[in-house]
């Protein structure tokens, strides 16, 4: 019996594991991102106020560009996960993104980060504990708008 | 300056996400990760005008958090943005009529109350 063109459920990946491995990847590319990008912009100077161009000379500086390209993958992956996701579920739970912002600027650019900070670390760590908790898909099949 | 700038990326970043929940509402779920059939669905979705509008309030959002990045630091610009987080919430109920549960509205809540402490 020759073996069959896979069917749809074999190569679908479960809502679960796709939704984590997507939230992990709409994380991970935001932070690195942002990162990368605020390292690129500390030695530019301030670009408010100054020419239009100043946007797209930077735009070549190594670091901005990383940052494009992790923002880049960010924007794909979150398009991805919202394909079957709520829009109510994907802000909260990668929200944790933030935390992790804070974090990676105080141990890789030497930010500071305050006792204030670190309670609002704690306080998305609850929120994303519970919205993670929730079904991913809540609203009952998608109502056309 | 600062305020005005974050309130530009607030607004678009925003729109951006409530015109990109529609738009792959619109598209359908993403269920075939295979390289051929990724390709076809990004021509899809490009063709989709409220990905479209999507990209474009991204495009603004993005400059503009650039402009902001270059006056403020990250671990203010980042979390600051996240105004934009409560405005994306009420519009997922009101506009795009999800389902948000009890245990969503207070995460969502906790979240918020901590990205305000975050930008402090």
């Amino acid at each position: 019996m020759p073996p069959s063109a896979p069917t749809k459920p074999e190569r679908a990946l479960s809502l679960t594991a796709k939704t984590r491995l997507f939230t992990l990847i709409v994380i991970v590319s935001n932070v690195i991102g942002n990162l990368a990008l605020s390292h690129g912009l500390r030695n530019t100077g301030s670009l408010v106020g100054g020419p239009v161009l100043g946007y797209i000379t930077v735009l070549f500086n190594p670091w901005v560009a990383v940052g494009v390209v992790f923002l880049i993958v960010w924007f794909l992956s979150h398009m991805t996960l919202l394909s079957w996701a709520d829009l109510s579920y994907v802000l909260p739970v990668t929200a944790i993104g933030y935390a992790l912002i804070a974090l990676g600027g105080r141990v890789f650019l030497h930010e500071s980060v305050s006792l204030v900070r670190w309670g609002g670390i704690a306080f998305i760590v609850c929120g994303v504990s519970l919205v993670g908790g929730t079904d991913p898909r809540a609203t009952p099949e998608k109502k056309q708008l | 300056m600062k305020w005005l700038i974050l309130a530009i990326v607030i607004v678009s970043t925003t729109f951006g996400d409530v015109l990109q929940a529609l738009g792959m509402r619109r598209h359908g779920e993403i269920d075939d990760f295979r390289p051929d059939s990724l390709g076809r669905q990004a021509l899809q979705a490009i063709r989709n005008p409220a990905i479209g509008g999507a990209v474009f309030a991204m495009t603004v959002a993005f400059f503009s958090f650039m402009a902001l990045l270059s006056v403020a630091d990250v671990s203010f610009a980042s979390p600051a943005t996240a105004g934009s987080y409560v405005l994306d919430t009420i519009l997922a109920r009101t506009l795009l009529k999800e389902h948000i549960d009890t245990r969503r509205w207070a995460g969502a809540a906790l979240v918020a109350f901590g990205i305000f402490l975050l930008s402090r």
